[in-house]
């Protein structure tokens, strides 16, 4: 057995799992300090269903707390941004983009340092470690305790980042003082800013994300729980611990990949449309082999630009808040959000909501049906028809090709769409639909991906793609994958203009099951 | 009448030029930073109209040449940029008086303002395309014979070169060479012209245009208006197709990337892209040509108008092509030898995006 955790906002919802058999699953309100509301989760699903700690093989937690944590600017550490790159990239130092309040949060100092390769592996410059060293006392000076490594082409070449990051922790070590430091190779893509700033963004959350591992680890203990636990990340793979403690920034988008990949494994459907309507927005994205898509080009994340992965979601403004137009009858984008248990009509309340069409429809039976009677059932049928209208067109745009494909429907709100939707034939409501995204964080799988320029000579294309899909796969294992379960779940091939040689940037994504017992 | 190119005109500025760019030209994004950057270092840039340069000024252009991959990776700084100017003032004995872009397409519009900026120049109002193509002699003073060379080019570790050159097809191929071996992203000074050769070959009022052009999608978008038609109607071109990327094919074949792009609209209808880092041919479904370089064929996202480039076109984006007149200049039969899609590959007459064919015949060389 294992348990899946969604941590979101507003709901913690829990589920206890047989492999993919939900055998109980809760929703409890969101606690301040997060784990409180784990506990108590846990706690209930005991009450569903018995078992001991023992029993349970692996804890995974999906959470948006690193998130918030960053869009809130708290609990923020103390972080420098060093680049190696000189005599390049000079004029454009690192977060030369951010805004400022975000680098007041971080107490961020930035550093220019010589280093970095060319496209094709040959150096810029040599690594100058004394120029190092002084960066480092500079940071050590100024109470720097995380620290983010980036160079030019890393991807392509990463050993000066790593031989850096030596020397920076050889000189914090001089004097005991403890830093953390983050690679941007294992961070992010090509595009330097961008690989830089989801670096800088992971250090300012590492010391955030000891906190909350120990925590939750010592909620999973409290419950007599020994089996490891991890989190999910923004592809819909896990993490463990140690992993978490390193990188918190992969945890960013895993809210709407849980619901996904929950929305997969409750209705069989490995490649469909997912429509998660939730209470002020329904977010719909497109699962492919199980797995979310991802977003081709930069993400803004708290008004910086990044390029880690994260899933393509299309939010429109409809939930079961909605507020509709009893004239018009348009539904959204405004919401009463929380307030729908005071202000919905069929509550006692006096704004007419999604909610309300949706009982006094016959789709759902909450609050006093009676306070909804009086509605014209044509206008009823007129705001569903333009819910209905409005999900297929954004499912409609979110599919990459004219072939029929199937919509699965989760979420509380999703009471609101239809059996059948325009274009798309039948609906699919899974069971658990509510807790589907705190399935989707139990389903364990981990993944591992390469993302690189290589320069392929014309008789050997074959010979090097199957080179760089092997690198993935044992990115997978060693991510801790059954080696006989990894697969190749996406391959892109870019050839790159004016370079010469044949290069081509390459991104191969390898997944496997975990290996439960192994750890 | 002169004007001021201040921190925040580069947004719109960037945006109207990754729209001319037709898919190509480079990430405007870091452009835009580093004109944002000189100007805050160095104060806003002054914009001169052709029409009031002294017949005697001395004009250069300056711009980056290489993959805009690398300039992801390996960002340029504005000592790069001014190096290669420098080097010029050098060899011709006295320093220029205004910085021009060779193109206004992509990333080489932006360059310019932080040039202009840094060396605290006036910038000339115009361009040497009104839009973006991949080599370095493709531009319009190459049709008036002005040339390239002398032409100095600097990497950002303080390598400088000038080549002298017999014609400007030689300089591309040259600097391409030394470009690759100092890391694909060289930053570059060339076609030294008078005042009196720059109003007679550039192109006239482009900064303005693509001011213009980028303020008007923004201004769209605030506006819940349309911003592909206000793109439509600034460029005075026409929308030839709405609908959906379903097909999306790439191939190195000679050193470029080339590739097409299949869309599919409403009622089943098709367009093909062809491209070559820019787009190059739009055909319909039957196989007709709708329009061809040197005319602009310009693919935006659907309701945002945000130009999306050859590198960014993806399966299942929801977009619209639309076409509109380059200089009359390019449909030439010199114009159309050097960037019609003859020197491309393509065994098809040139079509303006209108849908009319041209045969070279037409127009005049001169402005």
């Amino acid at each position: 057995m294992h348990i899946g955790i969604d941590v979101g906002g507003t709901n913690t919802d829990a589920v206890l799992m047989d492999g993919a058999t939900t055998l109980a699953g809760v929703k409890h309100s969101t606690t301040p300090d997060v784990t409180t509301g784990i506990v108590q989760a846990i706690e209930a699903l005991r009450e569903q269903h018995q078992f001991t700690g023992p029993e349970i093989q692996a804890v995974m937690i999906g959470t948006t707390h690193f998130i918030n944590a960053l869009v809130e600017a708290k609990r923020l550490a103390p972080t420098a941004a060093l680049r190696l790159g000189l005599p390049a990239t000079r004029s454009l130092p690192p977060m030369v983009d951010w805004p400022a309040e975000l680098v007041d949060a971080l107490s961020a100092r930035t550093y220019l340092a010589h280093g970095g390769y060319e496209f094709d592996g040959r150096p810029i410059s040599p690594l100058d470690p004394e120029e190092l060293r002084a960066h480092a006392r500079d940071m050590r000076g100024h109470g720097i305790r995380s620290v983010a490594i980036s160079s030019v082409f890393s991807p392509v070449n990463h050993d000066l980042e790593v031989q850096a990051a030596q020397i920076v922790r050889d000189v914090f070590a001089e004097d005991g003082t403890p830093v953390a430091i983050s690679l941007s190779h294992e961070i992010g893509r090509i595009g330097l800013l961008e690989r830089e700033n989801a670096t800088v963004i992971n250090a300012a959350l590492r010391e955030l994300a000891g906190e909350i591992v120990d925590g939750l680890t010592a909620a999973a203990r409290a419950q007599g729980i020994t089996a490891p636990i991890y989190l999910s990340q923004n592809d819909g793979t896990l993490m463990d611990e140690d992993f978490v403690r390193s990188y918190p920034v992969a945890t960013f988008a895993s809210g709407p990949t849980n619901s996904m990949r929950g929305a997969a494994v409750t209705s069989g459907l490995t490649t469909c449309a997912v429509v998660d309507v939730g209470g002020t927005t329904a977010d719909v994205g497109l699962l492919v082999g199980g797995f979310p898509r991802e977003t081709a080009g930069e993400v803004k994340v708290a008004g910086i630009r990044t390029n880690f992965r994260m899933p393509d979601v299309l939010s429109i403004g409809i939930g079961g808040g909605s507020l509709v137009d009893p004239e018009t009858a348009e539904v959204g984008p405004g919401s009463v959000g929380y307030r729908l248990t005071t202000e919905a009509l069929v509550f006692g309340g006096s704004t007419l909501t999604a909610t309300d069409i949706a009982v006094a429809a016959g789709r759902a039976d909450i609050g006093d049906r009676s306070k909804v009677a009086h509605l014209d059932p044509a206008f009823v049928d007129r705001v569903l028809a333009r819910i209905a209208e409005r999900v297929a067109e954004a499912v409609d745009r979110m599919r990459t090709s004219p072939d029929p494909i199937p919509v699965v429907a989760v979420g509380g709100g999703s009471i609101l769409l239809p059996d059948e939707l325009p274009l798309f034939g039948t609906v699919h409501r899974p069971e658990n639909y509510s807790v589907a995204n705190a399935i989707g964080a139990s389903i364990a799988q981990v993944g591992g991906e390469i993302d690189k320029v290589v320069a392929v000579e014309p008789s050997r294309r074959e010979e090097t793609i199957a080179t760089v899909k092997q690198e993935a796969v044992e990115k997978a294992i060693a991510a801790g994958a059954r080696p006989d379960s990894v697969a190749i779940v996406d391959f892109d091939e870019v050839p790159i203009p004016y370079l010469p040689g044949n290069a081509t940037r390459m991104r191969v994504k390898a997944v496997g099951d975990l290996q439960m017992d192994a750890r | 009448m002169s004007w001021s190119i201040g921190f925040d005109d580069i947004s719109d500025l960037a945006r109207g030029a990754a729209v001319l760019g037709t898919g190509g030209g480079g990430d405007p994004y870091i452009g835009a930073l580093l004109a944002r950057q000189a100007i805050t270092e160095h104060g806003p840039v002054t914009a001169v109209p052709l029409d009031e340069l002294d017949d005697d000024a001395l004009v250069i252009t300056v711009g980056m040449l290489g993959a805009p991959t690398v300039m992801v990776e390996k960002l340029p700084t504005l000592e790069s940029i001014i190096a290669p100017v420098r080097a010029m003032d050098a060899h011709l004995g006295r320093p220029a008086t205004h910085v021009a872009c060779a193109e206004i397409g992509g990333v080489n519009s932006t360059i310019p303002i932080a040039a202009a900026a840094a060396l605290g120049l006036p910038l000339l109002d115009a361009d040497g395309m009104g839009r973006a193509f991949p080599e370095l002699q493709m531009v319009l003073p190459t049709l008036s014979g002005i040339s390239a060379s002398p032409l100095a080019f600097a990497d950002e570790k303080g390598n400088v070169g000038v080549v002298q050159t017999i014609d400007n097809s030689w300089t591309e191929r040259i600097v391409r060479v030394s470009a690759v071996e100092m890391g694909c992203s060289v930053m570059i000074c060339g076609f030294a012209m008078s005042g009196a050769q720059a109003r007679e070959s550039l192109v006239r009022d482009s900064l303005q245009r693509s001011l213009h052009l980028g303020a008007g999608i923004a201004q769209a978008r605030l506006d819940k208006t349309d911003p592909v038609t206000r793109a439509v109607d600034i460029l005075a071109g026409r929308e030839l197709f709405a609908g959906k990327v379903v097909d999306v094919e790439r191939a190195t074949t000679t050193g470029f990337a080339r590739g097409t792009a299949t869309l599919t609209g409403a009622d089943g209808a098709r367009l093909t892209l062809r491209f070559q880092n820019e787009h190059l041919i739009a055909s319909s479904g039957g196989d007709e040509v709708l329009a061809t370089t040197p005319d602009l064929i310009i693919v935006l996202e659907h309701d945002t108008g945000e130009p999306v480039t050859t590198e960014g076109l993806r399966y299942g984006q929801r977009v619209r092509v639309i076409a509109a007149p380059s200089d009359p200049r390019w449909h030439s039969a010199a114009g159309l030898a050097m960037v019609g899609p003859g020197y491309f590959g393509y065994d098809v007459p040139a079509r303006r995006f209108d849908g009319q064919i041209f045969d070279g015949q037409i127009s005049e060389v001169s402005a």
